[in-house]
């Protein structure tokens, strides 16, 4: 069940904090960014059920505010780095780590690159950030690429000018290697160990080049990479193969803001968007026999996939690359009740879903079928 | 002090110009006035932001069918705005009383006590409009909003009832008498009871109260009564009570007395206890149920305006009276129009009109501004929340649902928002492009093209330039790209130019680029017979600016200097021809203009250099193609 929170403040990002998987926990906490504020904030929520837990299923508590601090700029980019700590993208160009103390519940600036982002004379905004402690890599609409460490001042790495355009949003392939998307509506990969000022590698969809947005890649198949931007289609790619993507999925009316495969469950993605809608996606191959014991060489997958199969290398495909074909079974479900304006962040994990959207509000739901 | 208007505000600034006195430093500050503080509270915004989306899905509501079968969907629209308007009060109820500073304590006391105040018309609009109950029906609902706004006698009687001896409590008869004036009889038997108990010598007087008490008719809406045979009823009863205090049944216990003459509806003794009573409506509608039942929804101006000229003793109504009376008198135009003097914000009356007008209740006549009240009112309200720097994005919509002039307002206001992150500007583009706003998006991609090319993002004023489709900043952005290659020698940004595929198409500069580009991956590949083919194409097909013609024909030079013939004959005389149409315009140039004298040597060497080795693959390819291979 959605429960809508207003809360006087467009939220641009909502993040989970990470809890250990040992426990088996629910997350409770979740922190989001504000944008288009005169004075824009970087808040701390909690959502867990205090008081009895016997409550009526679905009935979900208010989150309640812990603490907040101010936050110069538009929060571009949010994420955990940790158990206390988290790093934000501000639309001022400064990568700012926060500090959350428990103890006095409050919330403090641990240390910032102020002007990481810019123009030769004019502040250029940080666009997203990415983060697997201690390493922080930041883009920006400048097009660069920097990559910090948590507790050390200088920069330890920066990549003038890979982009002519803007760096919309970078993400992790492997320890050494990041995927950013950007403005004309490639994909490019880096590999951070060669100190090279171009990309290894360049993909992009061929024909109109649509600026991309957002992009996830898949948690266990580490080739598998989805896609979302200007048109709000949802692009599937194997970055292996080939410099095109696997499928197509037509998602959302408008831009697609933000894309998330769940982290425990891969089967299942998420995606959000401007037209205000939240989408479920849950895939699952029909065929009760893995491909590769089918025998139909010549099994093409429909016109949307463009995959070919390799001579005598048949593996087993992933769902997630035969897009809308027949053999795989591709289900949407919206999330929110009701038509809102944007919905600008998403995330996910166990079984928790928080959005935030430009009409001030904050959803959670508790209970996400995965 | 001068001044200028904003489209919300007022700057404020102080002049030379003064009146009198000796001239001291000025002050050097402007001031900003604003008028409406109210979308700046953030308690305050949850209110607009709520009612926004209650707005959106009132409009969506389908118009096809008949207004009442609709009546119950309009109530619980009407409802879920109230209930919005009471979740803010009980939270700014809250800060007010958590405040530390007194100041801003005083502000929450004040907004809360505005929102009572509109809480309050809004729930007499929906019983008396909206709801539309008729006669018998009227009473209940009139009597279920005088109780919702009166809540202070559940918190006395709660008092009473918590401590030791409630019928000795000093408050004990005022909560006794609330309820009777509230027509919560089962409260007031309940009550009574506990005097009984403390005064058996009475207690006959106190049973004959309770059952009279008991006997009181009310009108049961969904029941087979008609209101004819309730009135019967309700007079019977009447007539029974006025015997009973005629027989002095009460004159020993004076507040029995009190109570049946309450009863009664007597309305001295009603005035008698104003401060239970507090206000004139409330009188109204206590005169009402124990006088006139059945009132008529016609009728019942004519009753509110006695009330108040009894009940207050000064003649003068505050701004809150003068309204509710009018809604009393069913004048829907005066309530608006006095709410719009009275509030300094447009909220309440946009979305009140907004909902009448969709239960067809306000009669259109133009105001002199060419639209309908309800238009001009959510213009006005969407045009003070397209200042406020966040929530312009819910005043789109109200534009959207205004179909006369909304558009050229939104069309106006668009261009005005300040685009700081690319992020901004794409929801802003879609805004515009999902009206087919055309103008506006041309403006905005060029606004946010210059700002990347005056960063040299060349490559994000592309993207922006094929967003608007605009041929004219390609071809800006292509030239400087060549500018860089012929400054540079070699291009900046391969990873654009490389990847431009049809967006290559958007512009002729863009094009050459583009090709030019080409060439020198072939070059590069050395694939020379296709290159050479490119390079020329691209002088005959006239793609190639003819500013750039020396460039490529010095491109050519290596090519012709290869050992194997590359340009046939036929291409050869075409690239001779490209040099003559080049050298000719040349000249009529120099003509023209004093170039210097090294300048021009140097064309002149490059000029014969191209003729010597044109001349050269010429005969080289002649005999080539003279020859036969055997």
């Amino acid at each position: 069940m959605e429960s809508a929170k207003y809360v006087s403040q467009k939220v641009s990002k909502a993040r989970w904090r990470p809890v250990s998987s040992s426990f088996l926990q629910q997350p409770e906490i979740f922190a989001t960014g504000s944008w288009d504020n005169e004075e824009n904030k970087i808040s701390i929520w909690s959502v867990g059920n205090y008081e009895n837990s016997g409550l009526e299923d679905g009935f979900e508590g208010d989150p309640q505010l812990i603490c907040e601090n101010k936050h110069d700029g538009d929060v571009l980019g949010l994420q955990f780095l940790d158990q206390e700590r988290i790093v934000t993208a501000s639309s001022t160009g400064a990568v700012t780590i926060f500090r959350h103390h428990h103890n006095s519940q409050t919330i403090s600036v641990s240390q910032q690159w102020v002007k990481a982002h810019h123009y030769p004379c004019d502040n250029a905004p940080c666009t997203a950030v990415v983060c697997s402690s201690p390493e922080i890599i930041t883009v920006g609409e400048d097009g660069r690429i920097i990559v910090l460490r948590a507790d050390q001042d200088c920069m330890a790495q920066v990549i003038e000018n890979a982009d002519s355009s803007t760096i919309h949003a970078v993400t992790y392939l492997r320890t050494t290697e990041i995927l950013t998307v950007n403005s004309i509506g490639q994909i490019k990969l880096w590999d951070l160990r060669q100190q090279s000022n171009s990309a290894s590698q360049i993909l992009s969809l061929s024909g109109d080049r649509v600026p991309l947005y957002c992009i996830d890649r898949h948690p266990n198949q580490q080739h598998i990479v989805a896609t979302g931007g200007q048109d709000g289609m949802l692009c599937m790619w194997d970055v292996r193969q080939g410099s095109m993507p696997s499928s197509l999925m037509e998602a959302h009316s408008a831009e697609m803001w933000e894309v998330h495969f769940h982290p425990t469950n891969p089967d299942h993605l998420f995606t959000c968007s401007e037209d205000g809608s939240l989408l479920h996606w849950e895939t699952s191959s029909h065929s009760d026999m893995p491909s590769f014991l089918q025998g139909n060489r010549n099994s093409s997958v429909t016109s949307r996939s463009a995959m070919a199969l390799a001579g005598g290398n048949q593996s087993l495909i992933s769902a997630w690359l035969n897009g809308d074909s027949s053999k795989s079974r591709l289900e949407t479900t919206h999330m929110l009740p009701s038509q809102t304006l944007s919905v600008n962040s998403l995330d996910v994990l166990g079984q928790c879903l928080v959005c935030g959207t430009d009409g001030e509000a904050i959803f959670i739901n508790k209970q996400v079928p995965v | 002090m001068g001044f200028a208007w904003g489209p919300g505000d007022i700057l404020v600034y102080e002049t030379q110009n003064k009146a009198s006195g000796p001239t001291g430093s000025g002050c050097a500050f402007i001031h900003v006035v604003r008028k409406d503080e109210d979308i700046y509270s953030p308690i305050l915004r949850k209110l607009f932001n709520e009612s926004h989306h209650i707005f959106v899905g009132l409009q969506t509501i389908k118009d096809d069918l008949p207004s009442k079968s609709k009546k119950p969907q309009f109530v619980s629209i009407s409802r879920n705005y109230r209930s919005v308007i009471r979740a803010c009060m009980e939270e700014l109820q809250q800060a007010a009383v958590s405040a530390n500073d007194t100041d801003m304590a005083t502000q929450y006391g004040n907004q809360v006590s505005i929102l009572l105040a509109i809480e309050l018309i809004w729930n007499l609009c929906e019983v008396l409009f909206i709801d539309a109950a008729p006669a018998g029906s009227l009473l209940l609902h009139l009597l279920d909003w005088v109780r919702l706004h009166k809540s202070d006698v559940d918190e006395k009687a709660k008092g009473v009832l918590q401590s030791d001896s409630p019928a000795e409590h000093r408050d004990y008869w005022d909560v006794v008498l609330s309820y009777v004036l509230q027509g919560r009889l089962e409260d007031t038997r309940k009550m009574l009871m506990k005097q009984a108990m403390l005064q058996p010598a009475a207690k006959s007087m106190y049973k004959l109260m309770d059952s009279l008490l008991s006997k009181m008719p009310f009108y049961n809406p969904g029941g087979t009564q008609t209101l004819t045979e309730f009135d019967v009823k309700w007079r019977n009863w009447h007539e029974e009570v006025d015997r009973y205090l005629k027989d002095n049944s009460f004159a020993s216990n004076q507040h029995l007395e009190v109570i049946c003459k309450i009863l009664l509806g007597d309305e001295d003794v009603l005035l008698e206890h104003k401060e239970l009573l507090s206000t004139w409506y409330y009188f109204l509608i206590t005169r009402l149920l124990y006088c006139h039942p059945t009132v008529k929804p016609t009728e019942l101006h004519y009753y509110a305006q006695s009330s108040m000229m009894m009940f207050l003793d000064s003649g003068v109504p505050e701004p809150l009276d003068s309204i509710l009376l009018a809604a009393f008198e069913f004048d829907i135009h005066q309530v608006i129009k006095d709410c719009s003097i009275a509030l300094n914000n447009w909220w309440f009356v946009a979305h009140l009109t907004d909902l009448l007008d969709h239960c067809k209740l306000l009669q259109s006549h133009n105001l002199h501004f060419g639209s309908n009240l309800r238009e001009f009112l959510l213009l006005e309200y969407a045009s003070g929340l397209f200042t406020h720097h966040s929530l312009w994005q819910c005043a789109v919509d109200y534009f959207d649902h205004c179909p006369e002039f909304g558009r050229v307002y939104l069309e106006l206001q668009i261009e005005r928002v300040p685009l700081d992150t690319e992020r901004k500007a794409l929801k802003v583009l879609r805004i515009c492009e999902e009206r087919q706003m055309s103008e506006q998006v041309r403006s905005i991609c060029k606004i946010m093209a210059m700002r990347a090319v005056r960063n040299n993002r060349l490559g994000s004023a592309l993207s922006w330039s094929i967003r608007a489709k605009d041929a004219a900043f390609a071809t800006l952005i292509s030239e400087r790209f060549l500018q860089d290659y012929c400054a540079k020698g070699t291009f900046s940004d391969l990873d654009l130019i490389d990847n431009l595929g049809s967006t290559m198409l958007l512009s002729d500069r863009l094009t050459f680029l583009g090709k030019y580009r080409e060439f020198h991956k072939l070059y590069g590949e050395k694939c020379f017979s296709d290159a050479a083919k490119l390079l020329l194409s691209l002088m005959t097909a006239k793609i190639a600016p003819q500013s750039f013609w020396m460039t490529l024909l010095t491109d050519a030079l290596p090519l012709l200097e290869q050992k194997e013939v590359i340009f046939s004959a036929e291409q050869t005389y075409e690239l001779m021809y490209c040099l003559e149409e080049l050298t000719s315009s040349l000249i009529t140039a120099a003509s023209g203009s004093g170039r210097p004298m090294q300048e021009e040597d140097v064309e002149v060497t490059k000029v014969e250099m191209l003729r010597l080795a044109l001349a050269r693959n010429l005969a080289s390819a002649i005999v080539k193609e003279g020859t036969m291979q055997t």
